[in-house]
């Protein structure tokens, strides 16, 4: 019962900081998956007077990564009734010519507005439909949304960090009296702190397992996987082996941090 | 005879304005056994504490064991406390350790064998009359059984040098006599030299000892 008394504090402390930090992660993945799945689905359309050369544009901006070709023959089928098919060809060569532009990511609206401008510098390119109100609605709210996850991963590790440094205060009291007691039988330095190291180790290591189990547990469950996909987003959420390695490394770095802290601050009882 | 303690010009404050002890010299025998007597806050226990390097002298010098404790790196202060056993008048026992590994200590700080550290304790915790305590917590025994605990840590790796503050300070009568006994015992058995600091010396002293007492700052050895 003390022993579980003794980690629960800073497993507790580690696991909400743990638990901010991989919130945050999978957030981040998410949208970005969100925004590759938009991103696919989205295009620009360019309407010109001339065939343009798609290789310029191309190498002209980076955002850019396809452009196709849109053709005409669609809208001139609803027309061809009782026209020759000489006056059709007519029309063809009269009619702009239309593309689509299919982006590498999901552009933000200054992007949007950037590319429009460089387009239409081309005397040639008449128009430039970027179906504006509709991208910069979801943009706004993907904003919003990565935003809010920001603020409340940012407020959670507040909190951690105002728990960890109470901790501080705790196990300073807790483990100097041991130390000074053993550095008064001679004890090294990395001998009386040993006990220290162990236990931010230890804590280290469940806090870290905890965290894993939780959000194992979480991204896998069926109604999780359920919302993802009526999104459209089928990617990894939850990185078994990546993600235990981050939260593990956060955990140590900070567990040593408290305990090199305290031995550090430790003062040699007169 | 050998000197185990010797003290020159010695002077000891903890702050520049305020010296407790005031440039004196003494020595001490190796295998004595010495009483420090004193009125409160005359230095008895500041004196002690120099001997086991917790207050570095503030002028002139100060040997124990060979070792010059006037800039005394970390490593040979550990290593001279090693070889010495020290009583406090608080006890200082680690409060989430068992009485047994509290004894154990200076034994795991000198690296022995788990064997030997075994029955070393299992012999001391004989001596102090608390081997049915052995898997206690300090906070369960009295003063006076938490007392012969920090006695036992003191003589369980055969220390050159004891050193005792008031070790009988607040005890009954029994836990005293145990205490007396078990120090001249380090004394005579395993020639240690025992210094110890008191208010009173015990008139059941069994063996010969030295005096030495200490007023305004300076030291002299009663006859």
């Amino acid at each position: 019962m003390k022993s579980l008394r003794n980690h629960l504090s800073l497993v507790v402390a580690l696991l909400s900081i743990l638990f901010s930090l991989q919130t945050f992660i999978i957030v981040e993945r998410s949208i970005e998956a969100y925004k590759e799945n938009l991103a696919n689905n989205y295009s620009l359309v360019v309407v010109s007077q001339k065939i343009l050369n798609k290789n310029i544009i191309k190498n002209q901006h980076k955002l850019i990564k396809e452009i196709v070709s849109l053709s005409p023959d669609k809208v001139i089928k609803k027309l061809n009734s009782g026209i020759s098919k000489k006056n059709i060809d007519l029309l063809k060569l009269s009619l702009p010519k239309f593309y689509k532009l299919v982006l590498l990511h999901y552009p933000s609206p200054s992007e949007v507005n950037n590319l429009t401008k460089a387009l239409l510098r081309d005397t040639s390119v008449i128009k430039v439909e970027t179906f504006s109100k509709s991208h910069d609605t979801t943009y706004k709210l993907l904003l919003l949304f990565k935003t809010v996850i920001s603020v409340f991963a940012f407020s959670v590790g507040i909190v951690t960090i105002l728990l960890i440094s109470k901790e501080m205060k705790i196990w300073q009291f807790k483990h100097t009296e041991r130390m000074s007691i053993m550095g008064l039988f001679g004890a090294p330095t990395w001998l009386s702190s040993a006990v220290l190291f162990r236990l931010a180790f230890v804590d280290a290591l469940i806090a870290s397992a905890l965290s894993f189990v939780i959000f194992s547990y979480v991204s896998s469950s069926a109604w999780v996987q359920d919302q993802l996909l009526n999104i459209g987003i089928s990617v990894l959420i939850f990185d078994p082996v990546f993600d235990f390695a981050i939260m593990l490394s956060v955990a140590l770095i900070l567990s040593t941090f408290l305990a090199t802290f305290i031995v550090i601050s430790h003062k040699e009882e007169v | 005879m050998d000197k185990v303690i010797v003290a020159d010009n010695l002077s000891l404050a903890y702050s520049k304005d305020e010296t407790i002890i005031n440039k004196v010299s003494f020595s001490i025998d190796s295998g004595s056994f010495v009483f420090i007597t004193g009125a409160s806050g005359s230095g008895k226990s500041t004196l002690l504490k120099s001997l086991y390097g917790a207050l570095k002298p503030q002028e002139g010098s100060l040997v124990v064991a060979g070792v010059e404790l006037k800039g005394v790196s970390k490593s040979k202060l550990n290593l001279l406390r090693k070889h010495t056993g020290i009583v406090f008048q608080d006890y200082k026992l680690v409060k989430e350790w068992t009485i047994e590994k509290n004894i154990m200590l200076p034994l795991i700080i000198s690296g022995y064998d788990k064997t030997i550290q075994q029955n070393q304790v299992d012999t001391l915790l004989k001596h102090v009359r608390l081997k049915h305590q052995a898997g206690k917590y300090p906070k369960e025994l009295s003063g006076g059984e938490q007392q012969r605990v920090a006695m036992a840590r003191a003589l369980s790796h055969n220390p050159v040098l004891i050193l005792a503050d008031e070790p009988t300070g607040n005890l009954d009568d029994y836990s005293s006599q145990l205490i007396w006994n078990l120090l001249e015992g380090a004394n005579t058995d395993l020639k240690s030299t025992v210094i110890v600091v008191t208010h009173h010396i015990p008139e059941s002293m069994s063996i010969d000892y030295k005096h030495f007492h200490i007023e305004y700052g300076s030291i002299h050895e009663v006859a």
